[in-house]
């Protein structure tokens, strides 16, 4: 059989940690990265690090992307890393959008995560950013 | 498992790995060489498990009702996968997986494993190797496979090839999408579900569907059951249970398991040819001048795509 693996496309999962109950944001990155040709797993909201970190290994994805505007970034962020890198999975690239200070932005990025894209930003930005971060990861 | 030969992937997933069963099917999706092998090594282990599908209209509630049921499940002890599919775009090739939003387990619950599927341009409401992620699952030891297929509005037909049981689920007031839906109903369903039973009209489509089934293909044995549930205010969920271990009894009493999972396997067999033909002919058509000038005929119209066929069928078969 021919392969096809070469063609594989990037599987991404979209989620909400924290209690914070509006999603528009995380939707239209979901729908860019789609356009983008990714297969994107959305989790929804109000998901906790261990059913993030569960359903990243299960859909065994090359990307996780975090949605946030609860402000509860700096205790659910490191979480979900520590979850990851437990279960052996630290390799798998974390970004991570919402409002998010820029103190706490490079705490985060010191601690792992590895992009954090603020209110501004394009979907172009994210797109090009998301598939950088996925390639080198497979 | 064929011993000693089987790839340490595969002796991973009947141990009850998790992260071996998850890169396996993104394997198998991905049609990577390294799939054939556990494919090959797990298939004696599969055909055990029930496949339970659930398809039906856009937003009739699959999901929610597979979240539910995996809880009743759960509570009896029982095991279950669940494979949710989507479509894929025929733009991007992307696509949005969204029926892991439906679903609420305990993350640290071992007993339910749950992936969602791009259809990746199949057609017929599963992706192309739905099945072979079904078995992936059945090998893996969960005694359930629950699989969701797109839900397009149509029958998503393909379901028949995989489940051993299908669940069609519709809502009141779907009128016109029954009525649209109606040719390939009876092929698809061994249980009907009206959901969102706690909005009005549940009762009257539940008749509707009735007399449907009274005019549909008279089984003696089996009669499609007619379940009406709800998963905001949960009910009919253990009768929707019952209602598919009862046709999955059926199946065994009156051997149509073994009968339906032959017809399944052939099927299977025969499109794996036909695809790898098809692929060794188009290949063949592009480099080979013969065959080039075959095309030229029936651009010309001085040969018709008919005798064109058989022509090149015959000379498939002479070169063997
Ligand atoms: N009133 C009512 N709404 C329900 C019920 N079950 C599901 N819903 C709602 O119906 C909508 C669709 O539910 P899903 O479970 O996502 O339906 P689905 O068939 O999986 O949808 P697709 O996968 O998009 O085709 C959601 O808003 C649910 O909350 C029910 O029993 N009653
Ligand atoms: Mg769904």
């Amino acid at each position: 059989m021919p392969s096809k693996a070469k063609t594989a496309p990037i599987r991404v999962l979209i989620a909400k940690p924290g209690l914070d109950g509006h999603d528009r944001g995380a939707k239209v990155v979901a729908r860019a990265l789609r356009d983008a040709g990714m297969e994107v797993i959305y989790a929804g909201l109000r998901q906790t690090p261990e059913e993030i970190v569960r359903a990243a290994l299960e859909e065994d994805v090359d990307l996780i992307g975090l949605s946030i505007l609860s402000g509860a970034h700096m205790a659910l962020f490191p979480k979900i890393l520590a979850l990851l890198k437990k279960e052996h999975a630290g390799r798998i690239p974390v970004f991570a959008g919402g409002i998010i200070p820029d103190e706490d932005a490079r705490r985060l990025k010191k601690a792992g995560i590895r992009a954090i894209f603020g209110p501004g930003t394009t979907l172009d930005e994210i797109v090009r950013t998301a598939q950088g971060l996925a390639r080198p990861a497979r | 498992m064929t011993g000693v030969r089987a790839p340490p992937a595969a002796r991973a997933i009947v141990r009850g790995d998790r992260r071996a069963l998850a890169r396996a099917i993104t394997a198998v999706e991905n049609g990577s060489p390294e799939a054939d092998p556990i494919l090959r090594a797990l298939y004696p282990n599969t055909g055990r498990a029930p496949i339970v599908g659930f398809t039906g209209p856009l937003g009739v509630g699959k999901s929610s009702l597979i979240n539910a049921l995996v809880g009743h499940l759960r509570e009896s002890g029982r095991t279950v996968g669940v494979i949710a599919v989507d479509p894929s775009s025929p733009f991007s090739g992307g696509s949005v997986l969204g029926d892991r939003i439906r679903f609420s387990r305990r993350a640290d619950d071992d007993g339910v494993f749950f992936r969602s599927m791009a259809s990746r341009g199949a057609v017929g409401g599963v992706a192309g190797t739905t099945r072979e992620v079904a078995r992936l699952l059945d090998a893996a030891g969960f005694d359930l496979v629950l699989v969701e297929t797109v839900g397009s509005g149509q029958v998503d037909i393909a379901i028949r090839d995989i489940a051993t049981t299908r669940v069609v689920v519709l809502v009141p007031h779907l009128g016109d999408e029954v009525q649209t839906l109606k040719a390939g109903l009876f092929e698809i369903a061994d249980v009907f579900c009206v959901n969102k039973s706690d909005l009005p009209g549940s009762e009257a489509a539940q008749r509707d569907l009735m007399e449907l089934v009274s005019l549909g293909p008279k089984h003696a044995e089996y009669r499609i059951p007619i379940v009406r549930t709800s998963t905001f205010q949960p009910s009919g969920l253990t009768e929707l249970w019952a209602a598919v271990e009862s046709h999955e009894a059926y199946l065994d009493r009156s051997g149509e398991r073994t009968t339906g999972e032959r017809a399944r396997l052939t099927q299977e067999i025969v499109g794996r040819v036909r695809d790898r033909v098809g692929v060794e002919l188009a290949a063949r058509l592009e480099r080979d001048a013969t065959l080039r000038h075959l095309i030229d005929q029936v651009v010309a119209r001085t040969l018709d795509p008919r005798s064109a066929a058989e022509r090149l069928y015959r000379g498939r078969s002479a070169r063997r």
